[in-house]
């Protein structure tokens, strides 16, 4: 995907456009080979309008008067995307700010689209008139590329499907004559590590409680918007409790309120029979919570700091790095070098900066980071996501090991297969609720997506139709 | 393996290096090429800034200008090593040594007992200043560069107002001069006397102790990590367990409490009196050294030497019938060419180690892979 949209260059291999074989050394050369990208994180000036937005960086094509503006028009009109020109980004909601990107790439003249995981941040009906959207474009002639890991939305927009396993194409496929779970078989394979545990672990001593936890944030406009409501669940000890979602629907928030970086309204946390509703982030880091984040680069690591500095950190206060108020720099290298040891993190030394090591060695890092102290409960926030195959392994093994010695684990993540082949107990979160609960033994990845957009609630039996 | 690391250290401390000379160097090019166009010969205006730069008189003159200096670095390197820039830095000293300059003229105590007093009413002055600015920016989101700076004109304005016959100040006998009463000459600073060459500022063992709490506190404590981590990702280190709040208002106060000390040296160790004609503008002046030491305790000295040294040598070159205005060049060239060459530096040092990383890790794979292959 990078490589077609020339940010990144290929080893070998062609790429030909209308016929043509091209180099694409930049995402400047992509466009004007016709080829546009969607990101999954939309890159818009929220400050600005929608066609100050549009014309911004290709000011050139159309001028940034009425010419562009009647462009924009046109282009809206002809591909039913609904855009008005002059209001601010800022005022848009998701869904319209997808569709200012795909105008964007639209109006600098492109042939072929490529859409990054567009559905990750959408609701069931923004889907649709994506789908809408996305049909338009196809019936005028345009080639959409669809990337997603939710089969059904491939299965309902494409007309041809291409699996991709750890870089490489397993299969083509036609939508008509496939099933998902043809689908989900080709993804997976059967050769591949699973995430499968195979005997339980789960104890009856609970090990952290939360109940009722709310959280209201108040936006821009100063409306107030609940992003947790009435949340309660129970991890014991050597339980992995999944939570599925789609993203955004307040896993995040909930992942910082457990670690304090953000103080709910209401409700009570419980480590460990101690109540840590609002003590300070690194009391709970203290007392046993180990934390892999989200966002590895944003709260995970210090990108230009070496090795050892990031062993440190989040637990500067811990032995081995310090002793009273005094760093103990030779001790933190010493287990830094331990950690690049048993972890099997890839790096010529501990004096390079984190931002050298590939994402899968930063994450090991981060892991083998956390698991040092004993923790008692890990929050693992998509644990495995942007990894390569053999560290995802190495991952789900660590978890699997810390569970049997009775490590209670919050579990989020975006990768269905996983969250059921790793949790003892399933929950799916849907706009800041815990909706549905399922058997991860029995339950399939459909199944829990129909609860992940809120179409099915209360606990998930598994159904031989696949139909609640 | 060893190898590798210690060769990138080396590399690292290379770059560190190459940027700052770097800067020197395209100043001095630059000021040559001004002095070309004035119409006048840059070679011997060099040649006569090397020789009187380091004439023994200078040379006290140059250490005493750089122990204020210094102080005023440290400070400035404080708020950056937090990502806060803190311009307030002059108002806080300026502040601070008048406060100080009227406990000092007004105690009686025996000066053992004094200057420690006037000391801390200085570091407690420029650290009640800054934390103005601190809490108002973790209380109400104001950036600390715009309170700051209207926190510089309000000092600039209470200094004016108190210093005037009748409020804290006097006029001088016969004089024309208003200064605050002159500390009695028992709270003097201790200095060495150099012979000829004038009298070397005691301050300056101050100055390096405060340089040598800089870096073990910033380096060697956990506060000092903690500090760092908020200056390198707030976001990490909020989830790592840093309240980031506390740790703004904090290392502002503490910036401000070393900035109460930049004006201590003159102080103490020369004027004796605040009056109107004390030094301003140094907290200015601690941006630019603090640029170009790079937050580094021996880099700051070392930036702090050369303001002293270009201030001393420039001054004399008016003598030579050169222009004076020729010390602005060159400070300004100076500051400008340290924050691009660092930036162009850190780029490069990133990109070169992460492919430096690349290609040491594949050859350690090609390696197992062929002893695989032989076993």
């Amino acid at each position: 995907m990078k490589i077609l949209y020339g940010m990144q260059q290929p080893d070998e291999g062609t790429i030909t456009v209308g016929g043509e074989q091209v180099v694409l050394s930049n995402p400047g050369d992509a466009i004007a080979r016709g080829i546009g990208m969607v990101h999954q994180h939309f890159m818009l000036a929220d400050n600005l309008t929608v066609l100050e937005n549009v014309v911004l960086g290709a000011e050139k094509l159309y001028g940034i008067g009425g010419k562009a503006r009647a462009k924009i028009k046109e282009i809206s009109d002809a591909y039913g995307l609904n855009v008005r020109p002059d209001v601010l980004v800022e005022e848009l909601g998701v869904a319209d700010r997808q569709r200012v990107e795909i105008l964007k790439v639209l109006y600098r003249g492109a042939k072929t689209l490529i859409l990054d995981e567009p559905t990750a941040v959408l609701v069931p009906q923004e889907v649709d008139a994506l789908f809408d959207n996305l049909r338009e474009l196809k019936a005028e002639g345009l080639t959409v590329i669809f990337i997603s890991h939710k089969l059904g939305e491939v299965l309902s927009v494409a007309d041809e499907i291409t699996v991709i396993r750890r870089g490489t194409t397993v299969g083509t496929a036609e939508p008509s004559k496939t099933t998902t779970k043809q689908l989900a078989e080709m993804m997976v394979g059967s050769e591949l590590p699973t995430p499968e545990t195979t005997e339980s672990t789960v104890t009856d001593v609970p090990m952290l409680k939360v109940d009722g936890l709310h959280l209201g944030q108040t936006d821009l406009e100063g409306i107030e918007r609940i992003v947790l409501d009435q949340i309660s669940f129970t991890i014991h000890k050597g339980e992995v409790l999944g939570i599925a979602g789609v993203e955004g629907n307040g896993q995040s928030e909930l992942v910082e309120a457990i670690m304090g970086m953000r103080d709910p309204d209401a409700g009570v946390i419980t480590l460990d029979d101690a109540d840590i509703s609002h003590a300070p982030t690194r009391r709970r880091r203290e007392s046993g919570i180990g934390y892999i984040p989200e966002d590895r680069h944003r709260h995970g690591l210090l990108l230009e700091a070496p090795l050892w500095e990031n062993r440190i950190l989040g637990h500067v206060t811990e032995k081995p790095n310090s002793k009273g108020g005094l760093l103990d720099i030779k001790a933190a290298r010493a287990d830094t070098e331990r950690i690049v040891e048993a972890y099997d993190v890839r790096t010529p030394g501990i004096e390079v900066t984190a931002a050298s090591l590939s994402g899968g060695n930063q994450q090991k890092l981060i892991v083998g980071r956390e698991m040092s102290h004993n923790p008692k409960l890990l929050i693992a926030a998509h644990p495995t996501r942007g990894v390569d195959v053999g560290a995802q392994a190495a991952i789900w093994d660590y978890i699997r090991e810390a569970r049997r010695e009775g490590l209670a684990v919050l579990l989020i993540s975006a990768d269905l297969d996983e969250l059921i082949g790793l949790s003892d107990t399933l929950r799916v979160m849907y706009r800041g609720r815990l909706v549905a609960d399922a058997d991860p033994a029995t339950i399939t990845p459909e199944e829990l997506g129909s609860a992940m957009t809120g179409a099915a609630t209360g606990h998930l039996e598994h159904t031989e139709d696949d139909e609640r | 393996m060893n190898k590798l690391t210690s060769r990138i250290d080396k590399e690292r401390l290379f770059l560190g290096l190459a940027a700052p000379v770097l800067a020197v160097v395209a100043a001095l090019v630059v000021t040559a090429m001004v002095i070309l166009a004035t119409g006048k010969n840059p070679g011997p205006a060099f040649n006569d800034m090397l020789t009187y730069g380091f004439a023994s008189d200078s040379q006290v003159y140059i250490l005493n200008k750089a122990t204020t200096y210094y102080l005023a670095g440290v400070s400035v390197a404080i708020g950056f090593r937090m990502n806060l820039f803190n311009i307030g830095v002059d108002g806080q000293y300026r502040l601070a040594a008048f406060f100080a300059a009227v406990l000092g003229g007004a105690l009686t105590v025996p000066g053992w007992l004094a200057v420690p007093l006037i000391l801390i009413c200085a570091m407690a002055t420029g650290a009640l200043w800054a934390a103005i600015a601190g809490i108002l920016k973790v209380t109400r989101g104001v950036s600390e560069v715009i309170s700051t700076i209207m926190l510089n004109s309000i000092a600039t304005a209470i200094i004016a107002y108190l210093l005037q016959p009748g409020k804290l100040a006097q006029l001088q006998q016969g004089g024309t001069v208003v200064a605050t009463k002159p500390l009695p000459s028992s709270s003097h600073f201790f200095g060495i006397n150099t012979g000829p060459a004038g009298d070397l500022w005691g301050f300056i063992f101050v100055a390096v102790a405060v340089g040598i709490a800089y870096w073990f506190v910033l380096g060697r404590t956990r506060f000092g990590y903690d500090l760092r981590t908020v200056g390198q990702s707030e976001s990490a280190a909020a989830a790592s367990g840093v309240s980031v709040k506390k740790m703004i208002a904090t290392s502002m106060i503490i910036s401000g409490a070393v900035a109460g000390l930049i004006g201590m040296p003159t102080l103490l160790n020369d004027s004796y009196q605040f009056s109107s004609d004390f030094p301003t503008g140094i907290g200015f002046t601690g941006i630019a050294i603090a640029l170009l030491g790079r937050n580094n305790p021996i880099g700051i000295a070392l930036g702090a030497l050369l303001w002293g040294f270009l201030e001393r040598t420039t001054n004399h070159l008016e003598f030579q019938g050169y222009d004076k205005e020729i010390l602005g060049v060159i400070q300004g060239v100076i500051v400008l060419c340290v924050v691009i060459a660092y930036e162009v530096v850190r780029r490069y040092g990133l990109k070169r180690q992460q492919q430096k990383v690349g290609a040491e890790l594949a050859a350690q794979a090609a390696a197992t892979t062929k002893k695989q292959e032989v076993a």
